[in-house]
């Protein structure tokens, strides 16, 4: 195995990790004539803005206004990352650095809460949240999203890490728990909030409230972008314009906060 | 937790529950011949896709690893993107589009590899396939991080002190010193890759359709899906999510006792 055959490997998987996405990148320029060329091509000819153009009429004559679906989609996005946060800072810092009766066991509960994604959990939440009278609302998509663990889990690996030294010096000098908490510990576990973040962003970004809204003025954009998908073979186009915007803003964000996810990432782990 | 108590119920969302014992387990095991379909595809591909995306994860960081960083920068990006962009999958039913404009379709017709196009979601012998490869490109996610960010955060003295005490290639170096260091990466990754394997079903539902194909696309979770959201029986779904969780836990369990004696 010499180098260059590993970069050659390396390469050539890149390569079929992006190709799908180049294709959606040119698809989404294409006029509607390259679209149904024979043989297809993979790169546009003659690009032209034609399908955001028609995106724009199409979104324009819908029944509810665009904009109260962005505002939906904002809202859920910023409320449910910033409780995340909120909610997961302040729950790891006493499972992280304080011995409490049931402290081991909460944070075993954790990790096994890792191994149940959303859709299994999708059937209790229903259950529960229409018990507590919440669906549609924009709770039944808020709650699950907060309560959600793997921000917690990588927030607590993260917070183990800070020395109880600094957390002994602040005590000395007569620091509250709370003060510890705000004044030492979050600035110090700033990338980790900052990739919960990203993570709890990228979700709730995506989310279409299927299942728990019902209501259209509730309803998220990429609910009403799907719509627009679903419409078949004569939107094609607009299809891939719309699958681009939603793909570029969860791209960006990464890639702003790259450094920050990957220093995080270096402290999570299941300990044994 | 809740779903474990209702699963002992029978509970369609109108009535309250009502307790009926192991009922839905022995209905599920007993009398649903679908049921049986969707444990085989789902543990079938759970055993594919897992170790695959797994390894791809880690031999990936590895490889990225040793590059510049921009350039890893570039690379961890390009691999990360699929699993974040959404329901940009849906490129794929574009690619295996049943038409000669389908992608994949018109390149064999031009190679001269059949002569008719091929309806890639009506055929039980192409869906599987399909969406295991769909699944492996969006597989690269959270783990492949935690993996980068372990193989950056491994003690560099650690190599030396390994090349002292007689370590001769770069496998053993792997082996001995590089996979011990990272290990709670490596389980952290092994907890998410499973979970995600165990649990494919939106993917199915989009490309292969709902049913699909003689239920060749069929899941554990399309079939909680179909009892759950489409037929309201919470008791007959909740007894499907437990099957599945306790599935999960012991794949777990198992895998972590694994990986455990990785370079011991």
């Amino acid at each position: 195995m010499g180098d260059m055959s590993l970069t050659i490997l390396l390469g050539l998987f890149g390569l079929f990790s992006v190709w799908p996405l180049i294709f959606i990148i040119n698809n989404a320029f294409k006029p509607l004539n390259e679209i149904f060329i024979f043989p297809p091509r993979l790169f546009v000819m003659s690009p032209t803005l034609t399908n955001f153009q028609d995106l724009f009429i199409v979104i324009g004559n819908s029944w509810v206004p665009i904009t109260r679906y962005i505002f939906n989609t904002f809202f859920i996005t910023a409320v449910g990352t910033l409780g995340s946060v909120i909610i997961g800072s302040m729950a790891a810092f006493p499972l992280a650095k304080y011995v409490f009766p049931g402290s081991k066991t909460m944070s075993k509960l954790i990790v096994y809460s890792l191994m149940f994604n959303g859709t299994v959990t999708a059937l209790p939440n229903y259950i529960i949240m229409s018990k507590l009278h919440m669906i549609d609302t924009y709770w039944a998509l808020l709650l699950p999203s907060i309560g959600g663990t793997l921000g917690l889990f990588l927030m607590m690996n993260f917070m183990v890490q800070v020395p109880d030294a600094l957390i002994e010096a602040a005590k000395i000098d007569g620091a509250k728990e709370l003060t510890i908490f705000w004044r030492i510990m979050m600035p110090l576990s700033r990338s980790a909030w900052i990739t919960l973040i990203i993570l709890s962003f990228q979700s709730l970004w995506g989310t279409t409230g299927g299942g728990v809204i019902f209501t259209e003025k509730l309803k998220p954009v990429s609910y009403a972008l799907s719509q627009i998908v679903n419409a078949g073979i004569a939107r094609t186009g607009v299809a891939s314009a719309v699958t681009l915007i939603m793909l570029v803003v969860p791209v960006v964000v990464f890639v702003i906060s790259q450094s920050n996810v990957i220093s995080t990432m270096a402290t999570t782990g299941i300990k044994e | 937790m809740a779903s474990m108590v209702i699963s002992f119920t029978s509970f369609n969302m109108l009535e309250a529950p009502s307790f009926v014992g192991f009922r839905n387990y022995i209905n599920l095991i007993v009398n649903d011949d679908i049921f049986l379909i969707a444990v085989k595809n789902t543990l079938f591909f759970a055993l594919i896709t897992g170790p695959i995306s797994y390894l791809m994860c880690f031999v990936f960081s590895w490889l990225i690893n040793e590059l510049t960083p921009k350039v890893r920068a570039i690379m961890t990006l390009v691999f990360y993107a699929p699993s974040i962009s959404g329901n940009a999958y849906l490129i794929w039913k574009l690619i295996f589009s049943s038409d000669m404009y389908g992608y994949a379709n018109s390149w064999l017709l031009r190679l001269g590899f059949i002569t008719e196009p091929i309806l890639f979601f009506d055929n039980k012998d192409y869906v599987f396939p399909i969406l295991i490869l769909v699944q492996l490109w969006l597989s690269l996610g959270v783990s492949f991080l935690a993996f980068i960010a372990g193989l950056q955060n491994v003690d560099k003295t650690l190599y030396e002190a390994g090349s002292i005490d007689g370590i001769k290639n770069r496998w053993q170096e792997l082996w001995y010193i590089t996979l011990p260091s990272m290990r709670p990466q490596l389980l952290f990754g092994a907890v998410m890759q499973i979970t995600a394997s165990f649990s494919v079903s939106q993917l199915s539902i989009e490309l292969a359709g709902f049913p699909s194909v003689e239920y060749s696309g069929h899941t554990i979770l399309t079939h909680l899906h179909d009892y759950g959201f489409i037929r309201y029986e919470m008791g007959y779904a909740s007894a499907i999510a437990t099957i599945l969780f306790f599935t999960m836990l012991f794949t777990n369990i198992i895998v972590q006792k694994a990986l455990r004696r990785v370079g011991a």
